[in-house]
């Protein structure tokens, strides 16, 4: 006989108290760009329920949050009415009307924060599970199939006074121009000179604004000489081998900003604006797929971190499919979404009712928003040229005031005033040296990129810093993990009152094992029986 | 040593093993930790950072060191003194009686009415019902303490090898006498095993039996909040703190059983399914924070024992084999579990406390079922309900 006193059984675990979601449908879709209302147009033509969901138009607290998209603090009282931002939002898509005809049941301004399928540590789940929030409440729907079409954000860089109103990046730009008929800004310096900077200057000049200048690191503009040439006649000036120095500003924020040749820091020139567009590049928006656990790759050549996917947009697990920027930036996203509807319908045992077209055959397009030039050896000579250029006081996270040089010099943050020459002598360089630098590490030793907007601003710049302090190349830096909940949601908001009554029955503190929390010098005397009898001390 | 060897090598670079690898350099003792992933990145990194464990054997040694830890350290833990515990369920307003039968004598604490809550916590509420106050035990930053531990080992010339997963344990004579990993094996004097959830599958291979499952736990936390005049505040069901920074970082609530972890499995990730129910405490909690968003979620998979009391033994066959784990309570104690490992493996015996009761003898005839037995399985799979049509 054992000698040991065992706990009374378990009845803390999740056995039994996650209620399976009220509503389920076989195929939800994630976002309503070009890729997901094709591919939701594509499943409802073959008679199959789909929910598709976008986040658009977002409250006017994400918008200052810049969630999902950099804002940048350029935005009209529009945001303020989120009536009159759907109508636009509406206008702005035909594709959408189309869904709403065709059945498709359409959720506007709501979020997937979160999606989870069965696996290891996640054996209650029946089906596939997404976690929807609006403004108000959060839910679950499950599903079989889900297809994540959640478009791309902006790659940033900051640079001194980049905090401020005005800098933000092209696809938030593009968002509240476009989307929202909410942009309140009116002349522009835009950062780039490849096909997202151009995109982002014929946009703006055809909506009436002033586009003050294209700056670009490189020797020569990125984009098509002809549309470069066509900027230049209408007065933008291209100014290239330059980098952002220092954005001036007022109590507006931005007013001007200061560039300089990235091989010599003194020579420098004020381009008067009051907005400055981020352009270099896009990042495809795998927050979701990381939740999911699907296995991903560095490929610089779709974009950056995206996840492992067919032809068809399957993806390593069985019930989920990508299509559009998030899966290869720069793809025919119509065609895209269309395959992973079908490829989605036949994994379901249901064939598409219209035949595939010649033209949705997979392969990047000639159109916008390719990964500009070489992938990441681009974006490193930006971040080199600004590094070298700007210093190591620039923040390199903003929420977390997090500096380059604490970055490189892996510090603790600075609410702690620890000195120390033990960690003095602790820099990115040693840290390397007990093996490969780890992003997650360094966002929990020095916070950067653990801030409100959940790393949107600073993610990849703070990789693209990691290799050149640690001197290993950009590719090897591992993504730092995306957790839910992928927007960041009010706790009440989040919160479950509608839980089961045994959730609320079986919660514990930690594991309920009641032997667990006997006193040491009470273990073995009648003391022990006592207090099991009278159950957990609360 | 041998030239291929160290004197002691420690299997896991968690706060345990790398407690256990400070403790020993400070003796002089050349040491090499082997570590599959990154230090601290399992449970150790993942976990509430409480540091209030008057249950444990270790506690006085565990109060006594955790307010000299920064310093003796040489790098920041984060370390807060205190804990307020408060519930706003009305069905527990008298749960300081059932508290005060399992305090020990010399450690001071109060009974707090909803006001001196309400002035401590300024983010509490109208529901207070009733609170206590201690004036020990407190909280640390889990992951800058592991890193902490991890530095200052490194400081004394401790090896630590990372992305090292070890494979299998050698023993010749009744001694182990080193251990194998892909990039082959390091002898060694005397072995710690301090893997966490895998601790069990390591010491199998030397034909040990050691009894535990491993199971998920989760956490959320909101954005930077004001900073309160008291930060280690539980109750409601949750266990959390205010970071210094001013997150609300808070888990507590159900567990998921695994059936198993392979030996170089990765961390896991939050399920989803307590996320919500998270939430809605926190915001019951501290309603006040209601309004704050929460910005992450995460997981750490944990071990127990049948009875969920630690193993800290240097076993008598072989006799140069230290195995240590702390079932599922195991940050607050490492600056204490670290010091009782060093005494075991350089003394025979720990010095400051009896550690006699967490003897693995205890689970000798332990019935085969006792997982069965205890409920400690994976949940079976909810219905879906059927899709609509
Ligand atoms: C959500 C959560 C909240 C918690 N809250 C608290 C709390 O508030 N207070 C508290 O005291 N405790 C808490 N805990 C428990 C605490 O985190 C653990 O008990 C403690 O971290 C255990 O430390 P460890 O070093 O023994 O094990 P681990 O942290 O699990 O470390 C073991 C290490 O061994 C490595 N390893 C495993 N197998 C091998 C192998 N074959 N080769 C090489 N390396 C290997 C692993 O990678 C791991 O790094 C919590 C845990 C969780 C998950």
């Amino acid at each position: 006989m054992s000698q040991v006193t065992l706990p009374p059984p378990d009845r803390a675990s999740i056995a039994g108290k996650f209620l399976p979601p009220q509503e389920h449908v076989p195929l939800i879709v994630v976002g309503a760009g070009t890729a997901g209302c094709a591919a939701a147009i594509e499943a409802a033509k073959a008679g199959v329920s789909v929910m598709l969901v976008d986040e658009n138009p977002v409250s006017a607290g994400l918008v200052g949050m810049n969630v999902p998209l950099y804002f940048g603090g350029r935005a009209t009282n529009a945001v303020q009415t989120p009536e009159r931002l759907v109508e636009r939002v509406l206008e702005a898509n035909p594709a959408l009307a189309e869904a709403f005809e065709l059945g498709v049941d359409v959720r506007l301004s709501t979020s997937v924060w979160g999606a989870w399928v069965k696996g290891p540590g996640l054996n209650h789940l029946g089906a596939g599970l997404a976690g929807l929030a609006d403004e108000e409440k959060s839910w679950m729907v499950g599903f079989d199939r889900l297809i994540v079409a959640a478009g791309a954000r902006d790659l940033n860089f900051t640079f001194a006074g980049s905090d401020q109103p005005g800098v933000m990046g092209a696809q938030g730009f593009h968002t509240l121009l476009a989307g929202y008929d909410a942009f309140a800004g009116r002349r522009l310096a835009i950062v780039g000179s490849g096909d997202l900077a151009l995109q982002t200057a014929e946009t703006a000049l055809a909506a009436g604004l002033d586009v003050a200048a294209l700056v670009e690191v490189r020797d020569a503009p990125q984009g098509p000489a002809n549309r470069v040439a066509a900027l230049a006649e209408k007065g933008v000036a291209i100014v290239t081998g330059h980098v952002p120095l220092e954005a001036r500003g007022n109590a507006e924020g931005v007013a001007g900003l200061v560039v300089v040749d990235r091989g010599d820091a003194d020579r420098r020139q004020e381009i008067a604006c009051d907005t400055v567009v981020m352009a270099v590049g896009a990042v495809p928006v795998i927050e979701l797929l990381d939740v999911l656990g699907a296995r991903r790759e560095m490929a610089p050549g779709r974009g950056g971190h995206v996840p492992m996917s067919d032809e068809g947009g399957a993806t390593s697990l069985e019930a989920v499919f990508v299509a559009g920027d998030c899966a290869r930036l720069g793809q025919d996203a119509a065609a895209s979404g269309r395959r992973a509807a079908r490829a989605a319908l036949a994994s379901l045992g249901k064939a598409s009712s219209v035949p595939a077209a010649a033209r949705d055959a997979s392969g990047p397009a000639e159109t916008n928003g390719q990964p500009e030039g070489d992938g990441l050896a681009y974006q490193l000579d930006w971040a080199r040229a600004m590094l070298a250029t700007g210093g190591e006081e620039v923040l390199a996270c903003i929420c977390e005031d997090v500096t380059r040089g604490d970055l490189l010099g892996v510090k603790p943050p600075r609410y702690l005033g620890w000195r120390s020459n033990a960690i003095a002598r602790r820099d990115l360089v040693t840290l390397a040296g007990d093996g490969p630098v780890n992003q997650d590490q360094i966002k929990r030793l020095t916070r950067a990129c653990m801030g409100p907007c959940q790393a949107r601003r600073c993610r990849e710049q703070v990789a693209l810093m990691m290799a050149i302090g640690a001197g290993e190349p950009a590719e090897s830096v591992p993504l730092a993990g995306y957790r839910a909940p992928v927007r960041p949601l009010p706790l009440s908001v989040l919160a479950d009152w509608q839980e089961s009554a045994e959730m609320d029955e079986g919660w514990n503190v930690w594991f309920g094992i009641a032997t667990q929390w006997i006193g040491y010098e009470d273990i073995g005397t009648t003391r022990e029986a006592e207090q099991l009898a009278a159950g957990m001390p609360y | 040593m041998s030239e291929k060897g160290t004197s002691v090598v420690i299997v896991g670079g968690g706060v345990t093993g790398l407690s256990a690898a400070w403790w020993l350099a400070r003796s002089g003792v050349e040491v090499t930790v082997v570590e599959k992933g990154i230090v601290g990145f399992e449970a150790s990194g993942r976990n509430g950072g409480g540091c209030t464990h008057y249950q444990s054997p270790l506690f006085h040694e565990e109060q006594r060191l955790w307010p000299e830890m920064d310093e003796l350290l040489g790098y920041p833990t984060e370390y807060q003194r205190g804990r307020i515990i408060f519930q706003v369920d009305p069905r527990k307003e008298r749960f300081h009686e059932g508290l005060s039968l399992r305090l020990p004598k010399g450690y001071d604490w109060e009974v707090l009415i909803p006001d001196d809550v309400r002035a401590l916590v300024p983010l509490a509420g109208d529901n207070v019902v009733s609170g206590v106050r201690f004036h020990f035990g407190g909280h640390a930053n889990p992951q800058r303490t592991a890193q902490a531990y991890a530095w200052a080992a490194q400081d004394l010339g401790v090896k630590i090898l990372q992305h090292t997963a070890v494979r299998g344990i050698t023993a010749a004579g009744g001694r182990v006498t080193g251990i194998e990993t892909a990039g082959g094996t390091i002898g060694c004097d005397a072995l710690v095993v301090a893997a966490g959830p895998q601790t069990g599958k390591l010491m199998a291979m030397l034909g040990i039996d050691l009894p535990m499952a491993p199971a998920r736990a989760e956490m959320i936390v909101t954005e930077p909040l004001p900073m309160m005049p008291f930060t280690g505040v539980d109750g409601n069901g949750l266990y959390g703190r205010q970071t210094l920074r001013g997150n609300l970082a808070y888990g507590g609530g159900p567990h998921e059983w695994f059936d198993d972890v392979g030996l170089e499995d990765a961390p896991p990730k939050p399920s989803g399914s307590v996320t919500r129910s998270l939430a809605r405490r926190v915001a019951e909690l501290l309603p006040k924070a209601a309004h704050a968003r929460v910005i992450r979620s995460w997981a750490g998979v944990v071990e127990n024992t049948p009875d969920g009391r630690p193993v800290i033994e240097r076993l008598s066959a072989p006799d140069n084999v230290t195995v240590a784990t702390m079932s599922s309570v195991g940050f607050g104690l490492s600056p204490a579990s670290g010091h009782a490992i060093r005494d075991l493996v350089i003394d025979g015996a720990c010095s400051f406390a009896d550690l006699s009761k967490l003897s693995l003898k205890r689970f000798d005839g332990l019935r085969g079922d006792w997982r069965v037995h205890l409920n400690w399985l994976p949940p079976e799979p909810v219905g879906a309900v059927a899709a609509g049509a």
